[in-house]
């Protein structure tokens, strides 16, 4: 059946469309200029009668490519799904009369409209195929979590209690990581007034006692190598025994260390055994098992300081410039561990800006206040150890002056390093055929862009900050707890709870064969074709989420399972031989090359406007939601990423005698908002060589912008296609037009 | 050094927070203060305050004890509100600012030229004694506060609405002596006299 083209075109009169637009005059467009078998008009095209006349002509009449022309893709996505055929659609609500005044002058214009996008439609559906199911796939319900504190112990549990199966591979000889070295932890339930268990005890029973956890301790990953599904792992014990074992999908909670306190030589660490770090002081909490605490010569300490942002939120060479999140409720939760004791202990806290965060932290907060521990606003300079006792020196920020405080023990709030393993920017990947296990690694990956998941800044692995944190760059791989971002236990087990739940979609996506997110269920998978390639390795190093290898004789190698379905490989294809089945450089590049282009003496310019579909494309459609107008001239076409736009369009496009080309992505940059990470600044980077195409051409720069638009740019986005309709206005209509 | 002040010393040593919440009316909510400043910024006469509530607060906690119950600074609040309004931690701030202030005139450490203070004993003895304001004798006595020659002064220039205060009524001179009071004096006293000893237990029991 997927042989024998038999294309569909669907009109819809509803809403409005009918009474605004001669939809007759369309459906001949559709059988004449763009070749489509069918083309009906219909009333109501998404009710029941109108899905079954589609139906009926896919069951009766061979249609295997639906194009349907009415509401945004957007829209009616649940009733326009129809089984083993290629989908297309033409947006002639949002895209046309939704932004076009219903006025006689605007009549013609937006005619054109609307004739251009069923051409599109049609012509998409041309190019693209009914999806046909991935045979690389693989369903493997057991989860590695890497990293046996109470992140991984946390994920894994999860992971059991929803049935599926974990191994925790844990670097020392016991789980529990930093929580089993404290004493208490913060109170993660109303009335947050105390210090509570750290609960590790329970976590390592549920362990012990199910039948879905295993557990390999003082155990490293030397190799990790496959995707989603077919993940294999070699880990490897102190002993130097390897065992080989299969994935569905990786958490990874390799958590943090403290930072090196002997750094701060001018806060007194290292030169007195009485300045110690905040896990110090846990460990002699626990020692003390609610007796007095002692300093190391073994006295009852009667008066403590605690220094907060101890060599953190510093531009200093060598400290950490972030807050680490949970230092102050940390330092509140070790003051009551002396308060608890003995109330007449002098507990001071001096901070310059104290952050309490999560639900309870104002609660514990004023627990601490009521307990008696003092806060003072200040900033500590120096801690002298000279004298019998320590002298903190700090500026009292509240009432301006340089002051000193006499304690017997300092404790130090020194800040989170994530345990990220390498930073792959900096250290690449082994050659093929020379690949050696990294003991600095946490993962060992095989993958060609290297051996960790990617950081994004401070040392931390990214993850896509705004919009889904567990996400990582690498699909199938899921980072939890402070090796993502600082924070405390509390967060880092609603982290474990989240990563473990992602976990089981990739083990699910994977078994199906279909993408993860953000294209979530997406059958299509990259394609390529061999004997047109040319090695230049682009697309395996461009990849946002290193899906792509090389296999032996240097070719790309597509991990179908590790691909998100952007698209950025296909933008970076010098030779446009990657493609996916329903979206390639020829479904677009037709779509562009195939609209109604008038000859300069109409003076009806035409604008292509590129637009992601997970930010831009949306903000249009809102942005017609409320009926904002913008230009008759445009026709825009979404795309999956910014990153997918392959040059040769914006080529095309000016070759076949458009004016003006406006690209619309998502924020880029350290904050960026894209949902592939890399694919907008992928695209600035391409678009900056597009000047050289413009004046090969001998057009104006102006004709091609690039914008970062986000989904709630509803003014602005109609704005940016305004502002290129005035700009072609002003330098004149492009001399190629046929 | 006043006894009392000697005393306190000896009792509290450094501890001078818990002297303030243990002896000064709502005391006990200093230490609850996050040092926001909006007190501070909210205070009409702040600008004219040595130390805002903000400062005090923090002076009591960093134990400046001689500086904080010698300042003029809580004798300037004129209670208005606002402070107590806006804390978000809710303390009752004008209230701890008069606490302090009688806690530091019980010591004899408040400033002894400052005007408020003493128009504020002025007051508080004039009213005591017959449970009724005795306005000829208070505005008098207000008249000689700054010394003999400046009391002559000051009633020389305010004769002429003296006498018509006489003349509407609105001023009995006969009130010179004695004065209207209460019907039952000595149970005010007795009134007052249990509420001090209220006061006092309440700070022997304070346990930080």
């Amino acid at each position: 059946m997927a042989d024998e083209m038999k294309i569909g075109a669907y009109i819809c009169k509803g809403c409005g469309i009918g009474e605004r637009l001669d939809t007759a005059q369309m459906a001949q467009i559709a059988t004449r200029d763009a070749k489509a078998a069918i083309a009906k008009e219909h009333e109501f095209l998404c009710n029941a009668d109108g899905i079954k006349m589609i139906q009926d002509d896919i069951d009766n009449e061979g249609v295997n490519r639906v194009a349907i022309i009415g509401c945004s893709r957007r829209a009616k996505v649940e009733a326009f799904n129809f089984k083993d055929v290629a989908i297309t659609r033409g947006n002639i609500r949002e895209g046309v009369i939704w932004v076009r005044p219903d006025t006689d002058e605007a009549r013609e214009t937006t005619q054109d409209m609307a004739d251009d996008y069923v051409r599109m439609a049609v012509i998409e559906a041309k190019f693209c195929k009914p999806p046909t199911p991935n045979e690389e796939t693989a369903y493997n319900r057991h989860v590695l979590v890497v990293g046996g504190g109470v992140t991984g112990m946390t994920a894994a549990v999860e992971i059991a209690k929803a049935g599926y199966s974990a191994t925790i591979v844990e670097k020392t000889g016991a789980l529990g990581g930093a929580a089993a070295k404290s004493w208490k932890r913060i109170p993660q339930k109303s009335p947050y007034a105390d210090p509570e268990d750290t609960g590790v005890a329970d976590l390592i029973k549920f362990i012990e006692d199910s039948d879905k956890i295993t557990v390999h301790l003082n155990s490293t990953l030397t190799k990790t190598s496959g995707a989603p599904g077919r993940f294999s792992a070699d880990i490897t014990a102190e002993s130097g025994s390897t065992t080989t074992e299969n994935f569905g999908a990786i958490v990874q909670a390799s958590g943090y260390t403290e930072y090196d306190a002997n750094q701060l030589p001018e806060l007194g660490y290292g030169k007195s055994d009485n300045v110690v770090t905040q896990a110090e002081l846990d460990a002699m909490a626990l020692a003390a098992d609610g007796g007095p605490i002692k300093t190391k010569d073994g006295k009852e300490v009667k008066s403590v300081a605690f220094v907060q942002c101890a060599g953190q939120r510093s531009d200093k060479e060598g400290h950490l410039n972030y807050c680490s999140g949970h230092c102050c409720s940390t330092s509140v939760k070790q003051a009551m561990y002396f308060k608890d004791q003995n109330p007449a202990i002098d507990t001071n806290v001096i901070y310059t800006d104290l952050r309490m965060p999560g639900a309870g932290g104002e609660d514990f907060y004023r627990s601490g206040q009521r307990k008696g521990v003092t806060f003072t606003k200040g900033c500590v300079t120096e801690v002298a150890t000279g004298g019998s006792e320590l002298e903190v020196k700090f500026k009292d920020l509240i009432l301006n002056e340089d002051t000193s405080e006499k304690v017997d023990l300092v404790v130090l709030a020194t800040g989170q390093v994530a345990n990220s393993g390498l930073n792959i920017d900096e250290v690449g990947q082994d050659e093929p055929g020379e690949w050696k296990t990294n003991p600095e690694s946490v993962l060992n990956l095989s993958y060609r862009q290297g051996k960790d998941i990617p950081q994004l800044t401070m040392g931390f692995n990214d993850s896509h900050f705004i919009c889904f944190p567990y996400e990582t760059r690498r699909t199938g791989i899921y980072t939890a707890g402070p090796v993502r971002r600082p924070m405390d236990m509390q967060q880092a087990m609603e982290d474990a709870v989240g990563a473990a739940m992602k976990a089981i979609q990739a083990v699910e996506n994977a078994g199906k064969g279909r993408a993860a997110h953000p294209r979530a269920g997406d059958l299509s998978y990259p394609q390529f074709r061999r004997e047109g390639c040319t090695q230049c390795k682009r697309c395996t190093v461009e990849c946002p989420f290193g899906a792509i290898d090389e296999d032996e004789q240097r070719f790309p190698q597509f991990n179908e399972a590790r691909c998100r379905r952007c698209g950025t490989c296909m933008g970076a294809c010098p030779v446009r031989v990657i493609s996916f089945e329903n979206y390639s450089v020829d479904s677009v590049g037709q779509q562009i090359k195939n609209i109604d282009i008038p000859d300069e003496f109409e003076e009806k310019p035409r604008i292509l406007a590129l637009a992601c579909e997970n930010d831009a494309y949306p903000a249009l459609d809102m942005a017609a939601m409320n009926r904002v107008e913008y230009s008759a001239f445009v026709r825009v076409v979404p795309v999956r990423c910014l990153g997918s736009v392959n040059l040769i369009w914006i080529t095309d496009a000016l070759n076949s005698g458009y004016d003006g080309a406006v690209l619309m992505g998502c924020k880029k940059g350290e904050n960026y908002q894209c949902h592939f990470v890399k694919g907008s600044e992928m695209a600035s980077v391409r678009m900056s060589k597009v000047d050289d195409t413009l004046q090969s051409l001998s057009l104006e720069p102006e004709r091609v912008t690039t914008h970062e638009v986000a989904i709630t740019d509803i003014e602005r986005a109609p704005e940016i296609i305004n502002e290129m309709a005035e700009t072609i206005e002003k330098i004149g209509l492009s001399p190629f037009k046929f | 050094m006043s006894n009392l002040n000697q005393t306190m010393v000896e009792k509290y040593r450094n501890d001078f927070l818990n002297e303030v919440r243990a002896n000064v009316e709502e005391g006990d909510w200093v230490n609850m203060c996050m040092q926001c400043g909006v007190c501070a910024g909210s205070c009409p006469l702040g600008p004219y305050w040595e130390h805002p509530p903000q400062e005090i607060f923090m002076m009591i906690r960093a134990g400046k004890r001689e500086e904080v119950l010698t300042s003029t600074s809580m004798w300037m609040c004129t209670s208005c509100y606002n402070c107590i309004a806006r804390c978000p931690r809710e303390l009752p701030i004008t209230h701890i600012m008069h606490g302090l202030a009688h806690y530091a005139d019980r010591l004899g450490l408040a400033p002894k030229e400052q005007p408020t203070r003493k128009f504020a004993n002025k007051f508080w003895d004039n009213l005591t004694k017959k449970g009724r304001v005795n306005e000829l004798k208070l505005g008098l006595a207000l008249y000689f506060m700054n010394g003999f020659m400046e009391g002559i002064k000051v009633a020389m220039a305010n004769q002429k609405l003296g006498l018509n205060m006489i003349k509407t009524k609105r001023m009995n001179p006969m009130e010179i002596i004695g004065g209207h009071g209460v019907k039952d004096t000595s149970g005010l006293h007795a009134i007052l006299k249990k509420a001090r000893e209220i006061e006092l237990a309440k700070a022997e029991e304070f346990k930080g």
